[in-house]
């Protein structure tokens, strides 16, 4: 006789859930997950969000888990459920942001039939999930959800799908604890190599011009590896750059901050990247946004990368000292080595470097012509950055023009406060994990800047913001074009823009409205201070419909297939330099 | 550019401990086709039926940096255990079988016959008309078997492909 009862799939699912310390599930039913919707109706400890589209749900997990730093859950039905759910899966895993997604599928004795609303969930999401599993027996199932948070969250994180016949959700069974289950493969390597460690102190030391390159997975080390992150850029005075996933990883506001790296990045950062002798990468994967044109990137650097995941060790570029570690295990070693061995900068070269880096920033490459006439972008960008710092708010974007130029004009200074699809580029991102970000912190000024289009991908959530009263800002960069789109027409196509423009777009005020929101159009520069105050201060979700320049580019770029020194300044570069045919077929 | 028909690609011989469990399988394959690497032959079977483990062995080929991020990317799967480049590590002995199907007569089936004796292939069926001959070796003995065989009425063919063990005392 067991002293434990047996209690159905259902239950010991949301036992396992509150046992890994699930508050909130983002989710939407459905036939095959009818049992678990019966259980979830039964209790008050977890909390469910009613999405209006699965996409939706999985994004809005993602802003939760990037804002808290915790494990976003999701929760959708069988077939289309879990279909809809791919987009969201996919951008967690090239975010690498830790989320399980339980799918609903058929009955197991259907399971292969082409029964109503089944999908081979498990096969679908092989590639967009850092695992999957499909539970067949009710005894694996509280092991199985257990072993998911562990492998969602630690080493690089990512999402995990867990399909669950109906059956096997009626089924009794047993409820195993956390406690009882160690994964038996799955062990990621924390500790750096301490003799690489020593390596990239001395090589750091006798640096002359170095560089520090942040990315994402300084954030998702945790607190700890942050705040070693900020001491490593106190103790050694070197300039730094951060990645797009990267903003916020160490603060903004230092002096030794370059702004971001990259196509859209600075200028100062770009060819500080390009002509730096040492550089040091950590938890970033010189993704080809960041690299340009490889064989010319960085020609003249040692190159230190610290990461967690080996396969991002020499995937682009090859780099001199590899270190396999979680960021914040061996920051801590490095700074330990650092003051142990006595070690310190070279201050004369560092001066001439940080000299030259002056000359650089003098360029002042975000300039933009400003106007009395219409609202720039980076204007608009810029007001709402000053109105709204001292309320320290969570900037959520969506995918264009609008999301590099919220990338260039918001500073950071603390970490989890800037939600963006920097992977997969995601349009309709930004308002899920706005409202993701929202529902952890009901009190917080969050604002999801928008593009006109991009906003149009999820605006279904309007409905999901009024039912939860979660008072999302969304901040509508409206140009009338998919921007990023004529861009790339205007400087790679001879000015083609096919199907970049859209005529139609919906009255984004009287659209809040029908939603039961407030929302104000704004096309005067001399009104926009005012409009972005409405928004902060009318309570709820506001659409700030904000006319913008429609011609404007982000600059400064590195047009596709070229090197960090050869970046596109402004519109006057435009005509000089017209891309090349290699570049053309890049992305 | 996946790496194989890069002049400084080379084969590599690479034994995968895995979970025996649904899905593993895909995973691996699902590894090489999205990121666009090259299986040049891969067999799979349970090795530790107590332990529930499966041992795949992989041939590829590609420059020495695209076989370490082939090595990586397998390590990170969830249900593999280990991942040993046998070409890189050590001596290894290499074997695939082969059943080959040759019809003939005449002087083409005793020629067959007199070809096969010198590879040390077994005959496991035979009709009047017919042979089909068992090869065991390298795979580049069973290639030139099977070049030797097509002049001679070669119909069919069965490989298994590559499996491998290191030389020596010590498992995988």
């Amino acid at each position: 006789m067991s002293h434990e009862q047996d209690i159905n799939g259902a239950e010991i699912l949301l036992k396992a859930l509150a046992d890994q310390g699930v508050e909130v599930v983002f989710g939407y039913p459905g036939g095959a997950v009818l049992p678990i919707y019966d259980e979830i109706f039964k209790q008050n400890r977890l909390r469910h969000i009613l999405v209006r589209h699965e996409q939706a749900a999985v994004h809005a997990a993602e802003g939760y888990a990037r804002a808290t730093g915790k494990v976003g859950c999701v929760l959708v039905t069988s077939g289309p459920g879990s279909t809809n759910a791919v987009t969201g899966l996919l951008d967690a895993m090239l975010d690498s942001t830790p989320m399980v997604c339980l799918t609903g599928q058929v009955p197991t004795s259907l399971i292969g039939n082409d029964a109503f609303q089944e999908a081979d969930t498990t096969g679908i999401t092989r590639p967009c999930t850092k695992h999957n599993y499909l539970v067949k027996d009710v005894n694996d199932l509280a092991r199985v959800v257990h072993e998911a948070f562990y492998v969602a969250k630690s080493g690089r994180p990512g999402p995990v799908v867990i399909d669950l016949p109906k059956d096997v959700m009626t089924a009794k069974g047993k409820y195993v604890g956390v406690g009882k289950v160690r994964h038996k493969t799955y062990m990621p390597k924390v500790k750096g190599e301490m003799s690489a460690i020593e390596q990239a102190a001395e090589l750091m030391a006798g640096a002359k011009k170095p560089i520090l390159y942040f990315g994402g997975g300084v954030i998702n080390s945790g607190n700890a590896a942050i705040d070693l992150a900020g001491k490593l850029v106190k103790m050694t005075g070197f300039p730094f750059t951060q990645t797009l996933m990267g903003l916020g990883s160490a603060p903004a506001s230092s002096p030794q901050f370059l702004g971001m790296v990259g196509m859209h990045g600075t200028y100062e950062a770009n060819l500080a990247m390009h002509g730096c002798d040492v550089m040091v990468c950590i938890g970033a994967r010189f993704d080809d946004r960041v690299t340009g044109k490889t064989s010319a990137f960085s020609p003249h650097s040692k190159k230190i990368h610290i990461d967690i995941d080996p396969s991002s060790i020499n995937k682009n570029i090859m780099v001199d000292v590899p270190i396999v570690g979680d960021v914040g295990h061996v920051l801590e070693d490095l700074i330990r080595v650092w003051k142990a061995k006595q070690l310190h900068i070279d201050e004369k070269a560092l001066k001439s470097w940080w000299r030259t880096i002056d000359g650089w920033r003098s360029k002042d490459c975000l300039r933009y012509v400003r106007s009395k006439k219409v609202i720039k972008p980076q204007y608009a960008i810029e007001r709402l950055y000053e109105l709204t710092k001292a309320k320290d708010p969570i900037i959520a974007t969506e995918v264009g023009q609008h999301q590099m130029w919220a990338a260039q004009f918001a500073k950071f200074d603390v970490a989890r406060h800037w939600l963006t699809s920097g992977g997969l580029g995601t349009m309709g991102f930004g308002l899920p994990a706005a409202m993701g970000a929202q529902v952890a912190f009901p009190d917080k000024l969050v604002v999801n800047i928008a593009g006109e289009s991009s906003i149009q991908m999820n605006i279904q959530e309007l409905a999901t913001l009024m039912q939860e009263r979660l008072a999302v800002k969304i901040f509508i960069m409206n140009n009338q074009y998919l921007g990023m789109v004529r861009q790339w027409q205007e400087l790679l196509h001879g000015g083609r823009y096919a199907e970049s423009h859209m005529d139609v777009h919906p009255d984004f005020v009287k659209l809040a409205e029908a939603y039961g929101h407030k929302g104000r159009r704004v096309d005067k520069p001399a009104d926009l201070d005012d409009a972005i105050m409405e928004m902060i201060e009318t309570p709820g979700a506001f659409i700030l419909d904000v006319r913008t320049d429609a011609s404007e580019n982000v600059f400064p770029m590195i047009p596709a297939g070229a090197a960090h020194n050869e970046m596109l300044m402004g519109p006057e570069d435009e005509a000089g330099n017209p891309s090349s045919e290699d570049g053309m077929v890049l992305v | 550019m996946t790496g194989a028909k890069h002049p400084h690609a080379r084969r590599h011989t690479i034994a995968v401990l895995v979970d025996n469990e649904p899905g593993v399988l895909a995973r691996v394959i699902g590894l090489f086709s999205g990121r666009g690497y090259n299986i040049e032959s891969l067999t799979v079977a349970e090795v530790a039926a107590r332990e529930n483990l499966s041992r795949i062995t992989i041939v590829t080929s590609g420059t020495a940096q695209i076989i370490e991020q082939i090595k990586a990317q397998l390590s990170r799967l969830v249900p593999v255990h280990k991942v040993v480049d046998l070409t890189t590590d050590g001596p290894a002995v290499e074997r695939e079988l082969a059943l080959v199907k040759v019809a003939s007569i005449g002087d083409k089936r005793v020629e067959a016959l007199r070809i096969a004796g010198i590879f040390r292939a077994h005959t496991v069926d035979a009709t009047n008309e017919s042979f089909v001959f068992e090869i065991v070796g390298r795979s580049d003995k069973i290639d030139a078997f099977v070049n030797l065989m097509e002049p001679l009425g070669l119909v069919d063919v069965s490989r298994t492909g590559v499996v491998a063990i290191a030389r020596g005392t010590q498992p995988l």
